[in-house]
């Protein structure tokens, strides 16, 4: 114990305080994190609000925005309520976007970590792993494994994950090296700690600020993955998501073209939070580039 | 290549001769042309491992795919015996053990074979290189209308930097970052075609309208720019957050109080001296993107029914054509080695430093 | 190599009270100095004394947040200080000219050595792109680029520090300027190579008679090559004189520390004063005190010192100095 008093402490535990305060001083970040909580709220609580299926035909067809007070956001060919839907596909949206981004960036922080930690033939493998996987266009191999595998909501989770965790994997893969020559890696190594203590103890909560920051756009990106799929029609047709709106409203824009305007503004104003909030969190958790402004 | 050629004429060095860093007193004799030759040898043979595991992953996934080509082709016809499904295997080699089956796609790729499409009724390599002159002219257009829109935004924060312009650009381009192409795509065509009737709302010429010459081409023009722009505008919020980051780095640098002291007014100074050096950043980014920008024009082409090799990868989903499907993986892979390729040796022509070893 | 005996004809230069300032912070103060034609005037001091921003001052490439808060630098005709974008376009790069400390990055990447030359002929004197390349080629002649028609090709990247900073000398001297800045021209190079530069710089003046400021630290360099002194501390003038005086006689302890420290002038002989003691911060916190900005430094501070700022007076033939107590016991000139 004495020992480890001497050894030099790990940078990270000290910035925890300074970066919350740095986050509540970004009003653009307080207002995204305000807005995603908000968006999470409706999505739990999506069977309370609308318990009908939101594929259900509910009202006359083709009611504009604004016309009957009971159907803020219209309804569409089939005279299904687009707030409904818009409720609903949050769910959809979030669960894809969270759940592609956790598992890919695990994959990623796994791969990158032991990369960068190890180094030498390890990394030359997993460097060219990392390559053949990020040469393909992301969206070409993505429409391809959700083809292959069928469409449901699980593979496209399975899908985006598998396109985006090179991503994590070359970010940690700098983090991790750059760490791992660092005096309290070093001294870890000296008090004869194992390789999993000091890769899990002592680098990663280090390397977690950029890690955050990349988790948040990367869930943005997953949104616009899953939309875009789902646009397309590659997505489970029996749930109600954002992108399949879009599509369904496509082959109406001479007529009704706030079917596809509506589900679109959801998107992007749910992207635009997690972009903001990124940044947020970049400048609160990176003082190196908020000092620079 | 004349043109590369060209550019290291001037000064062409003894052969075998070699540069030595950086007292070397003698003169430097490796030119602009070697740099290039030398990065695209190098890059060249790096790419071959990779392409090889692409390729073969490529046969695999194609293996996972629900049915073969005899599935498709029975389902066609409606009616399919059991002799006939068992003929068609043994034509198409799909009754060969899986590594025979290997063995018979690498060597059809050999000679430039991806298989052969039962929907289209034709061999998979000749559909795709049919629909893959519209993609990379919708590509080239739409990357030279994002580099440019990126440079001169980025150019306009970085000098503004702080103040208004900075501010209300920033804004637009976070704006840009987050907005589906396929849903702006859309929109443009409700304003533009529907609401304004400016531009055609899909296809890439007018059919059966029996132009020629330049009307053809502006026709065409007119055709690209909604999609080309709507692939553009996610690029040109990249590239302009790049360029503003570059240019306020570049403007100060020694060598730009150099350019000042000299006495060239601010443009000469801006373009000559700042926006050369800030390029070298952005040429990476563009060729880094080259993939996205691919993956984008899935479903830009999809929603103008821009007839490339995005619209066929959606058409061969939607009739479960997985060799075609796959085939434009494959190729679209290709094309993004060729684009960094490309981008290493525009580096290594507008960045004197860069000494492939 | 000195100029010969003064000559009364108005000077090419002269400064008079300038100020320059950060926002509030005023980091160069009322300094005067003036240089006549074929003269080299030294300006000598710490680094962070404000030399630098002195020599940026007068081509008004000041950074984006310093101003000229105060003063005139009269030369040929018009204040410095005050004409507008396009006379100063007019005049840098033609009559005044500078070259800065940092060889290595003072010289665009992309751009040939020829290129970077001909653009300044080109702009001034509007001579054709073969002209220009041939007179880059002279000129890289003129500096000692060894095998200029071959170097003339190169990027920068591929040159030593001592050929780059060739290449800048011969980019400032192209339009034949009337005054040249050199600000700290060998401070990065290595010392063998120093006296060629120096050499090379002392043989333009010349040739060109154009005015030398030459900025530096070392105060080995002025007795060499320098016709006057100007010593300056925290962004005041604490002493000029003709260096033969200043080495044999400094009256300012400063000046005497800054020998003592200089191996190849001080030496044993220093003034009454050991080498200066190193003081905790930064040189430019001494710029807001309210008397002598060296007293926190001086061995012979008095209670007087941190009081008021000392005036410059004359202590000699052709001298001055702003410390009364070094001076006290002088007679009066
Ligand atoms: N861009 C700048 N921003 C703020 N302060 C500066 C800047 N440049 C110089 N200074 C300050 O002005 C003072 C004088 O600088 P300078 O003229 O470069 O000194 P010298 O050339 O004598 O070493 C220094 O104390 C420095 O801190
Ligand atoms: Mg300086």
């Amino acid at each position: 114990m004495s020992l480890a008093l001497d050894t030099p402490a790990s940078p990270v535990a000290a910035m925890r305080p300074r970066a919350l305060r740095a986050f509540l001083r970004n009003p653009a970040g307080v207002i995204s994190l305000g807005f995603l909580l908000v968006l999470f709220a409706m999505a739990l609580a999506a069977p309370t609000l609308y318990p009908e299926d939101p594929l259900s035909m509910v009202a006359r067809p083709f009611l504009w925005p604004g016309q009957n007070p009971a159907y803020p956001l219209g309804t569409d060919s089939l005279g299904r309520d687009v707030a409904a839907g818009v409720v609903w596909g949050a769910r959809i949206s979030l669960l894809v976007g969270f759940s592609a981004m956790a598992l890919g960036v695990t994959l990623g922080l796994v791969v990158g970590s032991l990369a960068g930690y190890f180094g030498g033939r390890v990394d030359d493998v997993l460097v060219k792993v990392i390559e053949i996987f990020q040469t393909p266009p992301n969206f070409v191999l993505l429409v391809v494994l959700v083809a292959i595998a069928q469409p449901s909501v699980s593979t496209v989770i399975f899908a985006i994950a598998a396109v985006t965790w090179p991503t994590t994997a070359r970010l940690m893969r700098a983090e991790f090296r750059a760490l791992r020559s660092k005096d309290f890696v070093v001294a870890a190594r000296g008090l004869g700690y194992g390789h999993a203590r000091i890769i899990v103890r002592e680098i990663l909560p280090n390397a977690l600020p950029p890690l955050i920051v990349t988790s948040s756009v990367l869930v943005a990106t997953a949104i616009l993955m899953e939309s875009a799929l789902s646009f397309l029609g590659l997505s489970d047709p029996n749930v109600v998501s954002w992108g399949s709106m879009i599509g369904a409203g496509r082959e109406l824009l001479r007529t009704a073209w706030f079917l596809s305007a509506v589900p679109g503004v959801a998107i992007v104003l749910t992207v635009l939070a997690l972009n903001l909030l990124g940044d947020a969190l970049n400048d609160a958790l990176n003082p190196r580039v908020s000092g620079a402004r | 290549m004349a043109g590369l050629r060209a550019i290291g004429l001037r000064n062409r060095p003894a052969a075998g001769t070699v540069c030595r860093f950086p007292e070397d007193p003698g003169p430097c004799l490796m030119t602009t042309a070697e740099r290039i030759f030398k990065s695209l040898r190098r890059n060249g043979l790096a790419a071959i491992p990779t392409v090889l595991v692409i390729v073969v992953l490529n046969f695999f996934l194609l293996k996972l795919a629900p049915g073969d080509a005899a599935d498709v082709m029975a389902g066609e016809s409606g009616a399919a015996t059991e002799e006939l499904m068992r003929q068609l295997r043994a034509r198409f080699g799909l009754d060969l053990p899986v590594l025979g089956q290997l063995q018979a796609y690498l060597g059809g790729l050999a000679q430039g074979s991806l298989g052969f499409s039962p929907r289209y009724n034709m061999p998979v390599t000749d559909l795709i290189l049919q629909r893959l002159p519209r993609t990379l002219t919708l590509m080239g257009f739409s990357l030279s209308i994002a580099i440019a829109l990126g440079l001169l935004a980025g150019t306009v924060m970085a000098l503004n930097a702080g103040r208004w312009p900075d501010r209300v650009l920033s804004v637009l381009t976070l704006l840009l970052y987050s907005v589906p192409g396929f849903w702006i795509g859309l929109m443009l065509i409700v304003l533009f075609s529907i609401k304004l009737g400016w531009l055609p709302s899909g296809g890439s010429e007018t059919i059966a309208s029996g132009r020629t010459g330049f009307d053809l081409f502006v026709d065409r023009l007119r055709h690209m720019i909604l999609p080309a722009l709507t692939l553009a505008l996610f690029y040109v919020a990249v590239y302009a957050r790049l360029t503003r980051a570059a240019v306020m780095e570049v403007a100060e640098q020694d060598y730009v109080r150099t350019a000042r002291a000299k006495g060239l007014s601010a443009f000469a100074v801006g373009s000559r001296h700042v926006l050369r050096n800030a390029l070298l950043p952005v040429t990476t980014l563009a060729g880094m993107h080259i993939g996205g920008i691919l993956g984008g024009a899935v479903v830009v082409e999809t929603v103008y029914s821009w007839p490339g090799l995005g619209r066929l990868a959606f058409e061969a989903v939607l009739r479960r054509d997985y060799n075609v499907l796959l085939g434009v993986l494959l190729l679209s892979s290709v094309l993004v080695i060729l684009a960094n390729m490309i981008v290493d040796m525009l580096q290594a022509w507008l960045d004197p430093r860069i000494e492939v070893r | 190599m000195k100029a010969g005996p003064v000559d009364a004809s108005s000077p090419l230069l002269d400064v008079r009270d300038l100020t320059i300032a950060f926002g509030d912070t005023v980091r160069v103060r009322d300094l005067s100095f003036s240089v006549r034609e074929a003269e080299t005037v030294a300006i000598v001091g710490e680094s962070g004394s404000g030399k630098s921003l002195t020599g940026l001052a007068l081509m008004r490439l000041l950074p984006r947040s310093a101003r000229i808060a105060g003063g005139a630098m009269a030369f040929m005709g018009r204040d410095l200080a005050v004409i507008d974008e396009p006379e100063l376009r007019r005049l840098r790069g033609r009559e005044i000219a500078m070259i800065f400390q940092e060889p290595m990055t003072s010289l665009n990447p992309v751009l040939t050595i020829g290129a970077q030359i001909a653009e300044v002929v080109t702009l001034h004197e509007g001579l054709s792109r073969s002209a220009a390349r041939r007179r880059a080629i002279e000129l890289l002649d003129r500096v000692r680029v060894p095998d200029p028609a071959r170097r003339v090709d190169d990027y920068p990247h591929r040159l030593s520090g001592g050929m780059r900073q060739r290449v800048m000398i011969a980019m400032a001297v192209a339009c034949g300027p009337r005054l040249l800045i050199a600000d700290e021209p060998t401070t990065a190079l290595d010392v063998t190579i120093q006296a060629q530069v120096l050499d090379l710089l002392d043989g333009l003046r010349r040739d060109l008679s154009m005015g030398l400021i030459l900025v530096t630290h070392d105060l080995g360099v002025v007795g060499q090559w320098a016709d006057r002194v100007v010593v300056m501390y925290a962004g005041t003038k604490v002493e000029e004189a003709p260096p033969g005086p200043v080495f044999a006689d400094p009256r300012h302890p400063y000046t005497a520390g800054l020998l003592a420290a200089s191996p190849r002038v001080g030496g044993g002989r220093s003034y009454r004063s050991g080498p200066l003691p190193e003081i905790p911060g930064n040189i430019a916190s001494a710029v807001d005190e309210a008397g002598c900005s060296f007293a926190p430094r001086c061995p012979h501070a008095i209670a007087s010192c941190r009081l008021a700022r000392p005036p410059l007076v004359r202590v000699g033939e052709d001298r001055v100095a702003a410390c009364p107590v070094v001076n006290v016991a002088e007679p009066a000139p």
